[in-house]
């Protein structure tokens, strides 16, 4: 019988190769905004055009399949160490496959383990799931756009940012505009409002995990994250940074408390390939969404 | 823009790669050989002499590419191109010392590589970032690897046959840098949005 060594080497093979349908979509959105016999809109074809080969010979859509990161929840029962070793067979056996690279350097070294298992790699979080399915969410997020996130502490005099929204608004547009084209543009922004460094940052990331077409049930953040995305957009930075009105496919905006003496932006920024899908396993059935 | 793709062959000469200009779309032929972080500390600390016969008049690609054993040979699965501007303090003395005809990478790079392409008659290309398997699927031949054992398969130095390869000018030879242009725009518009 499969378990999690198998489920999870689809998860991945999925993630890599297939590009979830909700960001698919919006890449083609920003395609048809672009002018016709614009560089921004050749950009935009060319990406789809790989999106759908890499689909049709299930080959990594980028050759950068970044540190994996799993976000498990698991209900009572299940052993999450016996989980998390099966999860890093999975990547070994993917490695080999072809369908991630080895990326797992030693930062004192520079030895890469080529298997893509280190020290926290996989990043595995836990947690307890609220009803009896298993559900393991994957990101797959390159180097190069992870370079392109960004803290603010605020007030932030450099920026006019205050402790406020409108500051954490001035952190997300300056974070743009420093990242022009770097990351991958058009991108898509997870950022949190609040928290400690750590976990501001974790909660930035877990925001990528939204779909595109989702709706934030906060009428408040809601607006900022349409507001944001039309701000950004109007800076002109373009695909690739090649200039045009695709800076951005989507902003998430989610928060945590904070201590009364910090107030932390957190910005994960991710390239236009977010690969991201998730596993469901509930009475020994998996399913790949 | 949009006008009809230049065909470029590899070795160019300093002509054809003088006559390019930021915008221009062009399908490269030739030998591209990938070079990342490790790669470039190393040519700059060790100015090794061994890489000159697959680095002159070649391209640099920057690019960790995916590849599978494929009996005594390689496959290339995925090889789009990687952040460029961390190459930044050693790309002027690399396209210098070893005579490239330029880099392919993303993202552009700054102001001392700018001023070593127009001295050397260089160009800095752009590949779409994340398109892997399409730009994968125009090598046509994975010729050799150099510091596999040393640097790790993303590291390497692949040497790679590439057909109609396809590039976005962004950097001339002229001093010309659409990254430049679009940064300078772009600024502007955040300094107006946040009110500075």
């Amino acid at each position: 019988m499969p378990g999690f060594v198998e489920w999870g080497l689809e998860l991945i093979r999925r993630a890599s190769s297939d590009l979830s349908p909700d960001v698919e979509a919006v890449v083609r959105r920003g395609r048809d905004a672009e002018p016709e016999g614009t560089t921004a809109r050749n950009v935009l074809d060319s990406i789809l055009q790989n999106v759908e080969m890499s689909r049709a010979d299930a080959t990594p859509i980028c050759q950068d399949t970044g540190l994996t990161t799993f976000f498990v929840h698991l209900p009572a029962g299940y052993d999450a160490e016996s989980v998390r070793a099966d999860l890093q067979e999975a990547i070994r056996l993917a490695t080999k496959e072809g369908i991630l690279r080895p990326n797992s350097v030693h930062p004192i070294t520079g030895k890469n383990t080529g298997d893509n298992v280190g020290v926290d790699l996989p990043h595995v979080e836990f947690e307890p799931a609220t009803d009896d399915a298993v559900t393991i969410d994957l990101l797959l997020k390159g180097g190069g756009s992870e370079n392109c996130g960004a803290q603010y502490r605020l007030p932030d005099a450099s920026i006019k940012a205050g402790r406020d929204l409108d500051g954490v608004e001035r952190s997300v547009i300056d974070a743009v505009h420093k990242a022009q084209g770097q990351g991958c543009a058009p991108g898509i922004l997870g950022v949190c409002i609040g928290g400690d460094r750590a976990g501001s940052y974790m909660g930035a990331k877990k925001q990528l995990l939204r779909h595109l077409d989702d709706v934030n049930p906060d009428p408040l953040l809601r607006d900022m994250e349409a507001r944001l995305l039309e701000r950004c957009n109007s800076m002109g930075i373009g695909p690739m940074g090649f200039g045009g009105v695709t800076t951005l496919l989507g902003v998430k905006v989610g928060w945590m408390h904070r201590h009364p003496a910090s107030f932390f932006v957190s910005i994960a920024y991710c390239c236009w390939a977010d690969r991201r899908r998730r596993l469901v396993v509930r009475d020994g059935v998996a399913q790949v969404l | 823009m949009g006008k009809e793709a230049t065909k470029l062959r590899l070795p160019a000469s300093e002509d054809a790669l003088r006559a390019l200009r930021i915008g221009d779309e062009v399908l490269i032929s030739g030998t591209v050989v990938t070079a990342r972080d490790m790669a470039h500390k190393y040519m700059v600390e060790q100015r090794p002499e061994s890489l000159r016969d697959i680095l002159e008049g070649a391209l640099i690609y920057h690019c960790g590419p995916i590849m599978v054993r494929d009996g005594e040979g390689w496959r290339i699965v995925s090889a789009g191109p990687t952040t460029s501007s961390r190459e930044e303090p050693y790309q002027a003395d690399v396209l210098e010392n070893y005579r490239l005809g330029g880099v392919i990478g993303k993202g552009g790079m700054g102001e001392k590589t700018s001023a070593a392409l127009k001295k050397c008659g260089a160009v800095y290309f752009h590949a779409v970032g994340g398109a892997g398997t399409l730009l994968a699927k125009r090598v046509k031949k994975v010729r050799e690897v150099r510091m596999l054992e040393e640097f790790g398969v993303p590291e390497a130095f692949w040497v790679l046959e590439v057909e109609d390869f396809p590039v976005v000018v962004t950097m001339d030879s002229m001093g010309g840098s659409l990254h430049r242009e679009v940064l300078e725009a772009s600024a502007q518009k955040r300094k107006d949005l946040l009110g500075l």
